[in-house]
């Protein structure tokens, strides 16, 4: 019904945050933004795109099914009183759900990119052949 | 039915991507996610309704068909919109210059 808010009031959330944490590493970086100081607004953006690419395609599933409309009050559900109270709880479980879900995923992702960061490639020493 | 189709176009979007990783000149990268974040909000939604609905978890018909196709179409959209504004081969600056 309107589950796809959740994830959207999310990913306006952290698309603020990444500016403001983006904001931070050019000031910590000397107005340039280095890959090393550049890498939670990199990380952040993962769960951003995420998020916008999910509500972008889960509104166009929602116009598909006629739950979302282009004029006042926009959601169907809300033009019955008795549809109401079923679309909120179906914000709170499915919408709570998927943000969840995709949030969970993110920092599976966060957590493999920083212990493949932190492992030094290692470097094979050939001893040098020489004289006779 | 658009469950599948959008986890099938994250794939296939992730292996284009990692083959021509570190570079991502075109934005690959960015279609991935798009179907990746698609692809977990419906699982979400398919598992937490079949679990309180039962019923056929994959919804295979030609309206699901249709739709799966569309919300491919659509992200191919903002991907292509997204790429033609950010102009990362500079074609655009080069074609307004002539």
């Amino acid at each position: 019904m309107a589950c796809f808010l959740v994830p959207a009031g999310e990913a306006i959330v952290t698309t603020v945050v990444q500016k403001v944490v983006e904001n931070q590493e050019k000031k910590a970086g000397g107005g340039k933004t280095n890959q090393a100081a550049a890498k939670w607004s990199q990380r952040l953006g993962w769960l951003n795109k995420m998020l916008w690419g999910g509500v972008i395609l889960l509104a166009l599933e929602h116009v598909w099914h006629g739950e979302v409309v282009p004029w006042p009050p926009f959601l169907t559900a809300m033009q019955n009183p008795a549809d109401v109270a079923p679309m909120l709880h179906e914000i709170a479980t499915i919408g709570v759900g998927m943000a969840v879900l995709v949030t969970v995923v993110w920092v599976v992702m966060v957590i493999i990119a920083e212990a493949k960061s932190r492992v030094v490639p290692q470097v094979k020493v050939k001893p040098v052949e020489g004289g006779a | 039915m658009w469950l599948l189709m959008t986890a099938l176009a994250a794939v296939i979007t992730t292996a284009i991507w990692y083959v021509n990783a570190p570079d991502d000149k075109y934005k690959v990268g960015l279609l991935s996610l798009f179907f990746w974040g698609a692809t977990l909000m419906w699982l979400a939604d398919h598992v937490m309704a079949y679990l309180a609905e039962g019923g056929e978890f994959f919804e295979i018909n030609m309206d699901a068909t249709m739709l799966g196709m569309s919300v491919i179409i659509l992200a191919l959209i903002v991907w292509v919109l997204t790429l033609v504004i950010s102009d990362p081969k500079g074609v655009l600056k080069t074609v307004l210059k002539t």
